[in-house]
């Protein structure tokens, strides 16, 4: 039942791109297609997973014991560019094509702040192993769900007669507002 | 010789109910049986709501149409601004002040229609973008519903209504939780209980007083709709349904927990407006029948799992915003099979062959 609240909290209450406003650069950027935006919401599950359970065995079982926990930022970055590139080779093998696809946005994961988010949070509220594991896997569902209706609806607005100031990116920017409005709605469900 | 080869949809005559204005008139006409009886309970505030939405609504679709040089009178002639000012106009409490409707018309009309390329292209419900804007930035005002007019308290008097919606006067007294925020507050009562002694069910048969009526208003302008073939019955079929199965498992014989009756649900808030005006909306919702469907259902399910344990007292609007933003994606999933396949091929195949 905990585990259940901390899903339904960080996939639809608090949900990190249209609540907590994190990680948007993906949300904006990979999203014109479908496809890709599939890949990449599978790509981030697996490392926002991987990184929030690795940044949470660093912080509890090196740096607490260590007395080092001012270095925690600078470690999660750390860990979590090292769950990045093993994401990478792991793709480049599996997958070549959503490789080529995604491109830039691949390593680009790692400065997804939406990642460091779920680690710093994960200390913040003093998760335990299991609860960071679903934290993070949470966050990036509720990651994953925005970005693929996000990048269906986009396909629509590319061919929408959207007065030309209003283009691209703006009226990305407008719709995601008006989703974020939607949101609002589940508060006070947890 | 060269054939013509239009594109569906084929328009038959102009006389049917097939063009937009033409289908716009007729849910015009529809909602008339709801207005009725939100006139008849809450007072002549509806109308008063109405004829500013209208005026708003109006005019900053032409401001619009101005700004991007296109013909006014045309698009103006289809209708679309006037059914979302009625709408709009619905949702927002009675003698609510003009500024709330001035707003909500600017966000449905400019942001949510024209910023998009006008009707036709808009991802989400221009009424319900506005109405959401305002629940969320004006949440006070937005939901001081009066007493519905029964029990020998009379109407507004014209007057005091002005006051209270161009000179913001309080109307401290006059208003009073809906039967939605009773059952929310439940505190201890049995859900008999509640009804025998909580204002907002006094002389109510099903739902709470004034509401079940105003509901059976939108219901039957709906079934003229439905009558009319202006939509099909999936979609508030869907709604509808999910609204009923739910409650049933959450009804618990009517404890001071309960959630509500399933026939509570279905005739309290904004469930028939909703479900026959709102959710059959062609641009906003699912394509195939299937994906109405399933549009629907959602819809029925969100509107239930936020009215009962969310924050909010009703979600249609929540709801709706919600779906629209994941109708393309069910549209990927539902497409029909064409004449010919043997299965229906997913759309995202398709792109991938050429």
């Amino acid at each position: 039942m905990e585990f259940f609240i901390i899903l339904l909290s960080t996939v639809l209450v608090n949900n990190f791109v249209l609540v907590q406003f994190l990680g948007l650069c993906p949300f904006m950027g990979v999203s014109n297609k479908l496809e890709t935006a599939i890949g990449m919401s599978a790509a981030t599950t697996f490392v926002l997973t991987l990184a929030s359970i690795c940044s949470y065995m660093v912080h509890a079982w090196i740096l607490t014991p260590l007395g080092l926990t001012y270095l925690k930022t600078i470690s999660f970055i750390l860990v979590i560019a090292a769950v990045v590139q093993f994401a990478k080779m792991f793709i480049e093998k599996t997958s070549p094509l959503l490789y080529r696809v995604l491109g830039v946005f691949l390593p680009l994961i790692t400065t997804n702040c939406a990642v460091l988010g779920v680690a710093l949070q994960n200390t913040n509220k003093a998760h335990n192993f299991f609860e960071s594991a679903v934290y993070g896997f949470g966050a990036a569902v509720g990651f994953s769900l925005v970005l693929i209706l996000f990048s269906a609806m986009r396909e629509r607005l590319a061919v929408a007669d959207v007065p030309s100031p209003f283009k691209g990116a703006a009226i990305g920017m407008i719709t995601a507002g008006l989703m974020a409005l939607a949101f609002m709605g589940f508060a006070g469900l947890v | 010789m060269s054939l013509m080869r239009p594109s569906s949809p084929h328009t038959h005559s102009a006389s049917s109910i097939s063009s937009t204005s033409s289908v716009m008139r007729t849910v015009v006409l529809a909602t008339l049986p709801g207005l009725i009886a939100l006139t008849h309970f809450f007072g002549v505030g509806s109308i008063l709501n109405l004829l500013l939405a209208i005026i708003f609504c109006l005019g900053f679709e032409t401001l619009a149409l101005k700004l991007r040089k296109k013909p006014v009178l045309f698009y103006l002639g289809d209708y679309s601004a006037l059914v979302t000012a009625i709408l709009l106009a619905l949702a927002v409490p009675p003698y609510a002040p003009w500024w709330l409707i001035a707003t909500g018309s600017f966000f449905a009309i400019v942001v949510a229609k024209h910023l998009y390329g006008g009707l036709g292209f808009n991802p989400f419900n221009p009424a319900m973008v506005g109405y959401v804007v305002l629940l969320i930035s004006f949440p006070v005002e937005m939901t001081q519903w009066r007493i519905p007019a029964i029990e020998g308290l009379g109407y507004l008097p014209l007057l005091d209504s002005l006051n209270a919606i161009f000179a913001g006067a309080h109307l401290d007294g006059f208003t009073s939780a809906t039967p939605l925020d009773a059952i929310k507050h439940n505190q201890g009562l049995t859900v008999e209980d509640l009804y025998a002694t909580h204002s907002a069910f006094q002389s109510a048969k099903i739902a709470g007083t004034g509401w079940e009526w105003v509901n059976i208003g939108f219901l039957v302008g709906g079934l003229y709709l439905l009558y009319q073939k202006v939509f099909t019955w999936h979609a508030p079929v869907g709604m509808l349904a999910a609204l009923f199965i739910l409650p049933v498992f959450f009804y618990d014989g009517g404890s001071s927990a309960s959630a509500g009756s399933p026939f509570f649900h279905l005739f309290s808030g904004a469930t028939m407006l909703g479900a026959f005006f709102i959710i059959t909306d062609p641009v906003t919702s699912a394509t195939s029948t299937l994906g109405r469907l399933i549009y629907g259902a959602a819809i029925g399910a969100l509107v239930f799992i936020i009215r009962v344990w969310g924050n909010y007292p009703d979600a249609v609007a929540f709801a709706v915003l919600l779906m629209n933003f994941a109708a393309p994606f069910i549209d990927y999933y539902t497409v029909p099979r064409t004449y010919g396949h043997e299965r229906a091929q997913s759309a995202l195949r398709k792109e991938d062959e050429h």
